[in-house]
């Protein structure tokens, strides 16, 4: 029940959003994004007192003759994603206190409803209701973008949501042929213990075909190299609050996919493949880290730096061991968090000073020490410095794709390099030096991003020194899992 | 069959009926005409499933027909309908004038 | 004590949270007897802790904090070893810590970023502590990166100088190479022993095939050559003077950069059951002090000239490592901290006299005018020149007489090292102290000796340097060599020198004939000839040229990694990701598009053509039923 509460929830949410079409709408979500975080809080305690509760999972018959039922239920890996969405929307919407959106209660609404979606996708387990999910969670990003996106929003979103909307497709058509091969007693079913069996009697060349239909789709959400050129300007042109969703916890629909529906479905296929998308994710992660680098934009440097990171957790999944895995579940936190204070950052520059051009910025941290401080850590965060969150989670993937290659570890490790290269120059240009442009002041920072920031870093540092309480879950999940590969 | 006129002479007046009725449809400009053509059409189906349902002693294809002429009855009110709606804003029944969807 | 050694990493840890919280609100001499009082009561544990060690049977104690990381068999506790290596560590950390400390509170004391500096510094002795303390790799690697946080902090610490933020991201990025190489290195070591624990790795290492264990030293080497500032990763060292001065000598000379020895004498069972690992590391230790020893023969920076050193002698320690000879490596670490942070200091001192100015041509006759800080730094100049009884003498005469028994090339080349260091020491000396004073009026009218916060150090480091050498007397004096004996249980595999005490006897004299001769010669050139060094670039001969600006090395960088970098980056973005790659999307959109073009052109809005075809595609449909069949 606690699970259809933290589906049901945030839809609710939405629903008082959209029909109070409130002044102060700001405030009333922020106060229900906080309500759905404490009933995560108690689903995770509820989930350390006693992993299999029953308040944990819901089942029901949905469309009985095709074998289709609204079957959600939490799992350690799931868990830690829920804890993520719901910890990170409240950020979120707190972080938004400074921008006007027009129809803001609209604007709010449909994080929301993105977040019933996204937990939804989380929890799912059943093979139709994840697709229908996954699919709705595209539609509200779809008008956040289209509607309070930057210039040119129209073409970009609609590249966004066609590219998407194209590999979802292959996922359809993946999940339609597994569901074919399955048969419970004589019928057909959705369940996803059942596709995992239909998946695993496949012959090699089969679950070759169905390993690369729905890894499509999973590659284009994260995005993986070459099936990246949707992201960039996507993420500079939603408003920034779309851009955390989609890259905070909306990426992580992807690799969370990669996990859950990929690697126990069709071990031979990944056998066979496994190292062909491995070496797609290490040359997306130098690639990307290279084009950080020339990066005037500061949000688009984000962006780039968002591809390489994500590179690596996708490598790290698919190397299929223990550390890899555990490694990506980590990094799929800590990227969230960072990611956050990132664009927030990028967005303060925006409104500080009127631009986010990384060479006309300059001499900020003598006018604003604090900003500076945390926008330093959250960077060292990012580079994944050690005593910061990034660090356990990258440390863990480099492990897991060493087991697998070690020259794919080294290359994949260039990130180690290149990722202090462009975020250390960024943070140079922006913080250091003297003010290039007389024009520009910035003041102190608003009280709204100041906590959110504030937060940030807090979270960084906090499971950077002590990740057990995560680290505990995701190493159980994924040795259940692992139990499920061999 | 009925009176020892056997079923060909039926389907021939039938399909006879439906080229009319088709190239009617075809060749001419008038929504009037074009529209009684698919009645006529209609009728020629109407009279093959009538024929078969005699020569076969099923009379559920005579509850089709039934069907079809009440539908074909309320086709009748509304394609009217669109048509005078149609005369009244273009001034003509011409269908070659009615190409709004091309732009 | 050794039970709470905790505690060690603990003081700075509360220092720099004081500082960093509160530093703005309190004033410079709050904020500064705070830093130090942290230090100091993590050297009084330290002290404490020694003491007992040494009178203690169990060598290796092993003290766990918390489980940290835990993924399937690898688990990573956050766990101490406090052993005699890291003890000697913990004393030179927090003991020239405490003095540099003391130090800044003199010399950062008209800086407005005071408190902040000090949060850094605290921060620092936190994570070089972690750093020696570490029971795992893991551990050691968290020190490590945060050593070099703390080291690109306080490089950049002027911030608003690009230059200086140049140098500390420069710092940051080359020791990031290294980093990579000793990540790779750790996750090799899980994945042979399937753990990174020190207490539970070295006992295997024996039965492991000799390629992966080259292969783990080679790694752990690179991250070595990053920290260490060995060829080719060095150069970053010389431009991270643009630190504050007491930042040069903590970090720069007597801590952070010996965490590369440490690291090699720490998995010291790896070098030495791998030749290959093991002659890389003498090689490369060799070219480095070579190398940065003739660039130090021309520079007209006095930080510069203690920098290029301070790569010298850190390739001399590595030149010891290579051979072999772990405890006169670790000996060597413990003299040059105290003389090399001597020789910062002062030269902090001396910049302090003439307000800021670095140029030795600008300098001279100072002898007379800041005696305390002549007198100091001319005992640690004979120090590090290897002159008996001075402490520099018995470490670098261990290292070269071990090395001569390796290898006469490397022993030969290890001379010669030392003889220029001595000349180029001399130079300095000579320079600065003697001769006219060659700055401007305003600069003489201002000299003064520095105030007794910055004095103190100064001479408790000079005592140091010239009696440090009692930690390891030669053994073939008859006389005890305490850090041999005290390192004896953490290095596993020993290397007994086979040399006869008549040779060794030999070697020490010609080291010592060839060290006063330099001296004289350095004298005769300076002193009597009264030679400068050139004022312009343009006045040196080709040569010259070359070796003053460092063999081109920067420059070299530059064309073969950061340039192609860059312009490999514009490419890939320029041209791959928005031509290419984009393209081709883009290029699926736009077909789709113009196919529709072309398709749209039948649908003319005429209904008699869509009736038409329509019947036109019942008939071909049902003709094509009747003759497929």
């Amino acid at each position: 029940m606690l699970t259809l509460l933290l589906i049901t929830f945030p839809l609710l949410a939405a629903l008082i959003l959209f029909l109070a079409k409130s002044k102060t709408s700001k405030t009333i979500a922020l106060a229900l994004s906080v309500v759905e975080f404490i009933i995560a809080l108690a689903a995770f305690g509820l989930y350390k007192h006693n992993p299999d509760a029953c308040q944990l999972w819901f089942n029901v018959a949905w469309v009985q003759s095709l074998g289709i039922h609204f079957n959600v239920a939490i799992n350690g890996m799931s868990l830690l994603m829920i804890l993520l969405t719901t910890f990170l929307v409240p950020l979120i919407i707190l972080s938004s206190f400074k921008n006007e959106y027009a129809k803001e209660y609209n604007f709010y609404g449909l994080i929301f409803v993105m977040q019933m979606a996204l937990i939804g996708v989380f929890t799912a387990n059943d093979g139709f209701l994840f697709y229908v999910f996954w699919e709705l969670a595209l539609i509200p990003i779809y008008f956040i973008c289209l509607v309070w996106g930057g210039e040119n929003r129209g073409a970009i979103t609609f590249k966004f949501f066609v590219y998407t909307l194209f590999g979802s497709l292959f996922m359809l058509v993946g999940l339609i042929y597994l569901y074919n091969h399955t048969n419970v007693e004589g019928l057909k079913s959705w369940a996803i213990n059942d596709l995992y069996t239909a998946g695993r009697s496949l012959t090699e060349t089969q679950q070759s075909a169905v390993f690369w239909l729905i890894f499509i789709a999973f590659a284009i959400k994260m995005p993986i190299f070459p099936l990246h050129t949707w992201q960039p300007n996507t993420y500079v042109n939603a408003p920034t609050q779309g851009t955390m969703l989609l890259s905070g916890i909306m990426l992580k629909m992807g690799t969370f996919g990669v996990i859950k529906w990929l690697l126990p479905m069709v071990p031979l296929g990944l056998e066979k493949w496994g190292a062909t998308a491995i070496g797609l994710s290490v040359v997306g992660i130098v690639y990307a880290s290279c084009i950080a680098i020339v990066q005037k934009d500061y949000k688009r440097l984000i962006a780039y730096s968002s591809i390489a990171h994500v590179g690596l957790i996708s490598a790290g999944i698919l190397s299929a061991n223990q550390q890899g895995i555990q490694g990506a579940l980590m990094q799929m936190l800590a990227h969230g968090v960072s990611v956050i204070g990132l664009f927030l950052i990028a967005d303060i520059l925006l409104r500080h000073t009127g631009t986010r051009d990384v060479d006309k910025l300059g001499g900020i941290r003598s006018m604003n020490g604090n900003f500076a401080l945390l926008f330093l850590i959250i960077i060292l965060g990012a580079v994944a410095l050690p005593l910061t969150n990034g660090f356990i989670g990258e440390f863990l993937l480099i492990n897991g794709i060493y087991q697998f290659n070690a020259w794919a570890a080294a290359f994949a490790g260039l990130t180690v390099i290149l990722g202090a290269v462009y975020m250390l120059r960024s943070y140079q240009n922006i913080m250091l030096g003297e003010r290039k442009d007389s024009h520009i002041a910035f003041g102190s920072l608003a009280s709204s991003d100041k906590w959110v920031l504030y937060i940030v870093v807090i979270v960084i540092i906090a499971f950077g020194v002590y990740p057990k309480p995560l680290n505990d879950i995701a190493e159980e999940s994924v040795k259940q899992l692992m139990l499920n590969l061999k | 069959m009925i009176n020892g006129i056997s079923i060909n002479y039926y389907l021939l007046l039938s399909t006879v009926l439906f080229i009319i009725g088709a190239v009617g449809v075809m060749a001419r400009r008038n929504s009037i005409i074009i529209f009684m053509c698919i009645e006529l059409m209609l009728n020629a189906v109407n009279l093959l499933l009538v024929s078969f349902s005699t020569l076969h002693n099923d009379a559920s294809g005579q509850v089709f027909v039934f069907f079809i002429m009440a539908v074909a009855a309320a086709e009748v009110a509304v394609g009217l309908a669109i048509l005078s709606m149609i005369y009244r804003n273009v001034k003509s029944i011409d269908t070659d004038l009615l190409s709004n969807l091309k732009k | 004590m050794i039970k709470l050694i905790a505690l060690v990493p603990l003081f700075p840890l509360l220092g720099f949270l004081m500082n960093g919280f509160f530093g703005k609100k309190i004033s410079k001499g709050l904020s500064g007897s705070i830093a130090s009082l942290a230090i100091l009561a993590s050297f009084i544990v330290s002290v404490l802790a020694f003491i007992e060690l040494q009178g203690s049977t169990q060598k290796e104690n092993i003290i766990n904090i918390f489980s940290w990381i835990n993924s399937g068999t690898l688990q990573i506790p956050f766990e101490f070893l406090y052993d005699p290596l890291s003890s000697l560590f913990l004393l030179i950390i927090t003991g020239i810590g405490f003095l540099i400390h003391v130090y800044s509170t003199g010399y950062m004391h008209d800086d407005e970023g005071f408190s902040r500096f000090f949060t850094y510094l605290n921060l620092f002795v936190f994570f070089m502590l972690l750093l020696v303390l570490g029971n795992n790799y893991l551990i050691t690697f968290v020190g490590w990166e945060g050593v070099g946080l703390c080291s690109y902090l306080l490089i950049g610490f002027w911030f608003k100088n690009t230059a200086y933020n140049n140098a500390a991201k420069k710092a940051f990025i080359m020791n990031r190479i290294g980093d990579l190489g000793f990540l790779l290195g750790i996750i090799l070591i899980y994945i042979t022993f399937g753990s990174i624990s020190y207490t539970e790795i070295f006992d295997k290492a024996g039965s492991v095939s000799p390629a992966t264990i080259t292969a783990i030293a080679l790694l752990l080497f690179v991250g070595a050559m990053g920290k260490s500032a060995q060829l080719p990763l060095y150069t970053w060292l010389p431009d991270a003077m643009a630190g504050p001065t007491p930042v040069s000598a903590l970090i720069h000379a007597a801590t952070m950069v010996t965490a590369g020895v440490f690291i090699v004498v720490r998995s010291n069972v790896f070098y030495s059951l791998s030749e290959v690992a093991s002659h890389t590391v003498a090689v490369v230790g060799v070219l480095t002090a070579l190398f940065a020893a003739t660039i130090g023969l021309l520079q007209n920076d006095i930080k510069k000239i203690l920098a290029y050193s301070t790569v010298s002698q850190l390739g001399l320690m590595f030149l010891g490592l290579g051979v072999g000879a772990y405890s006169s490596a670790v000996f060597h670490v413990t003299t040059h901290a105290f003389f090399k942070a001597l020789l910062f200091l002062g030269a902090g001192s001396v910049i302090h006299a003439m307000g800021g100015e670095q140029d030795i041509r600008k300098m001279g006759g100072l002898s007379g005018k800041i005696k305390i800080t002549f007198i100091t730094m001319l005992l640690g100049t004979i120090a590090i020149s290897g002159i008996p009884p001075f402490s520099g003498f018995f470490s670098k005469d261990e290292i070269l007489a071990h090395t001569y028994e390796h290898s006469k090339i490397l022993w030969l080349l290890g001379m010669i090292t030392s003889m220029l260091t001595a000349f180029y020491m001399f130079r300095m000396l000579f320079i600065v102290f003697f001769g006219k004073f060659r700055g401007t009026h305003a600069q003489e009218h201002h000299l003064h000796e520095s105030p007794t916060s910055m004095t103190f150090p100064l001479i408790v480091l000079a005592t140091l340097s010239v009696i440090g050498g009692v930690l390891g007397l030669p053994q073939f004096w008859g006389l005890p060599n305490w850090m041999h004996h005290n390192l004896d249980e953490v290095i596993k595999i020993k290397n007994p020198s086979i040399l006869s005490h008549e040779t060794e006897w030999k070697l020490m004299g010609l080291a010592v004939a060839s060290a006063a001769s330099v001296i004289y010669f350095a004298y005769t050139l300076f002193m009597k000839h009264k030679v400068l060094p050139a004022e312009k670039e343009s006045q040196l001969k080709p040569w010259q040229k070359v070796i003053y600006n460092k063999y081109y090395v920067d420059e070299f960088f530059d064309i073969i990694i950061r340039k192609p970098l860059d312009a490999i980056s514009t490419v890939f973005y320029k041209f791959l990701d928005l031509q290419i790659i984009d393209g081709i999307v883009n290029g699926v959109g736009t077909a789709v598009k113009s196919i529709g073009s072309i398709v749209r052109l039948a649908q003319q809005g005429n209904i008699g053509f869509y009736i038409i075809s329509m019947v036109m595609g019942i008939v071909f449909i049902v003709l094509l039923t009747f003759l497929v069949k």
